[in-house]
């Protein structure tokens, strides 16, 4: 758990996503290789928008509310993300800005991981 | 000509009331408001603590000037709420930043004063010209347990400065008070500070933030005329007032600075919110005074000028205009965002 954690950070700390240069397209998770132009796809990392807009969500409800949102950012990639707000103030078109949170401790004991997710834009 | 080059500030966006604290605890609200001057507290999600806080405080001052962040050759985190008892916070925020790999850092923890304590070692840092930047954050989500007196102000924010030549305020001198005193402290494994009751203000707070401004004062020549504002470490409303007055600074001096009343009191970064409020709105040459105060206890004073970069520099969203945007929650919530609700 710590080591997949661990090698993801940069990723998951800040909005680094990957761009092909070859057919623009953008990545977040980053990829290693463009599906679409395969082989001949020119894979860089890019640090992406930071501001987006909800296209759709929907509420996990477990021991508490948890808002999941597919966001578009402002170039267009569309990244799915926890949204840090309560369930009743989501709403489809909301304009969110990425935030560094907490994503969750293992134990009392354990580590602490840290990553990002999105708020409104109060 | 060395200073503060850029300046950022986060406070949670949710709030609780005094009297609804008071309410809980069968307190004269009333009583207590008066007596703190404080009227709402600060509360951070529940995903959200110190080190979050810090990240997006610097994230603010990063962004608000354009270098690359591996310019950065520090990072000085001070808190009395670090995450980690063994673990740094500050590599934490290094790596948020993408600082890359070659800074000098360490947490400082000195009770309210550790930020400030961050600001001089950056300080001396360019100064000496082993770094080009450094960034001094003071981050807390303070705890106090409940129903004591400390959960009225205890409050969660953060600041951060970036440290550097060619500023948009110059620090011109920097002073400290220092000595062993008691006043509050938390001991190892425990949850929640204690604190010396009356005992925090005279021989603590009142002692310590006099005698730092007085020998800044003395040693450099300056008067409280010579300050358009004075900003003090803000454990309550009334403190920060008094001292102004045993200084001779007037209220027109302190006003701008004094959040505590909406925010409550956010530890290592109660000075320096009210210090960035004043940058908000400071002319060039204006000069500001800054006296932290850190239980333990000591206090940090400060003559900053400001210069005419700051004419050209982005100060919007104002640190007035960010705390006025809040969301109300009750105390079940309260406790709930705190992790005092053992599931
Ligand atoms: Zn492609």
């Amino acid at each position: 758990m710590i080591p997949s954690f661990w090698r993801k950070i940069k990723y998951r700390y800040d909005l680094i996503g990957t761009h092909c240069k070859k057919c623009g397209r953008y990545y977040y998770p980053p990829r290693n290789l463009c599906p679409r132009c395969r082989r001949k796809g020119e894979i860089e990392e890019v640090k992406l928008p930071e501001k987006g807009k909800v296209l759709s969500y929907t509420v996990v409800y477990e021991r508490c509310p948890v808002v999941i949102a597919l966001i578009e950012l402002e170039n267009g990639t569309k990244i799915l993300s926890q949204l840090s707000c309560k369930p009743e103030e989501v709403k489809d078109g909301m304009e969110v800005v990425r935030v560094f949170r907490k994503y969750g401790e293992t134990s009392d004991d354990g580590i602490i991981y840290y990553g990002t997710k999105f708020v409104p834009c109060y | 000509m060395i200073g503060i080059c850029s300046y950022g500030t986060y406070v949670p966006i949710y709030r609780i009331k005094i009297d609804e604290i008071a309410r809980v605890w069968g307190e004269d609200c009333d009583a207590i408001k008066n007596g703190l001057g404080i009227y709402e507290k600060s509360v951070p999600d529940e995903d959200e603590d110190a080190t979050t806080i810090a990240v997006e405080a610097a994230r603010e001052a990063v962004s608000r000037v354009k270098i690359d962040p591996k310019e950065i050759g520090a990072i000085f985190v001070g808190s009395e709420s670090h995450p980690y008892a063994v673990k740094p916070t500050s590599t934490i925020v290094g790596e948020a930043l993408g600082v890359g790999n070659n800074y000098f850092t360490a947490d400082l923890e000195f009770a309210c004063k550790a930020g400030t304590a961050a600001m001089q070692i950056c300080y001396a840092m360019v100064k000496a010209e082993m770094i080009k930047f450094g960034l001094a954050i003071g981050t807390d989500t303070a705890q106090a347990k409940p129903g004591d007196a400390l959960e009225y102000s205890a409050a969660a924010g953060g600041a951060a400065f970036l440290i550097g030549k060619d500023p948009i305020a110059e620090i011109e001198a920097t002073y400290s008070y220092t000595s062993d005193t008691p006043d509050f402290w938390r001991r190892e494994l425990q949850p929640y500070p204690s604190h010396g009751g009356r005992f925090t203000g005279e021989p603590a707070y009142f002692r310590h933030i006099v005698n730092a401004a007085k020998g800044l004062m003395e040693k450099f020549g300056y008067s409280s005329k010579d300050f358009k504002y004075a900003v003090f470490h803000q454990p309550n409303a009334k403190f920060p007032l008094k001292v102004a007055k045993m200084l001779g600074f007037g209220g027109e001096q302190t006003s701008q600075s004094l959040l505590v009343s909406v925010i409550g009191n956010t530890y290592s970064a109660s000075s320096l919110i009210g210090l960035c409020a004043v940058l908000d709105v400071a002319e060039p040459d204006e000069r500001i005074l800054l006296v932290s105060f850190g239980s333990g206890a000591g206090s940090d004073a400060f003559s900053i000028r400001v210069t005419d970069r700051i004419i050209d520099f982005p100060r919007e969203p104002k640190v007035w205009d960010k705390v006025s945007k809040k969301i109300y929650i009750d105390y079940a919530l309260y406790l709930k965002h705190r992790g005092k609700i053992r599931i």
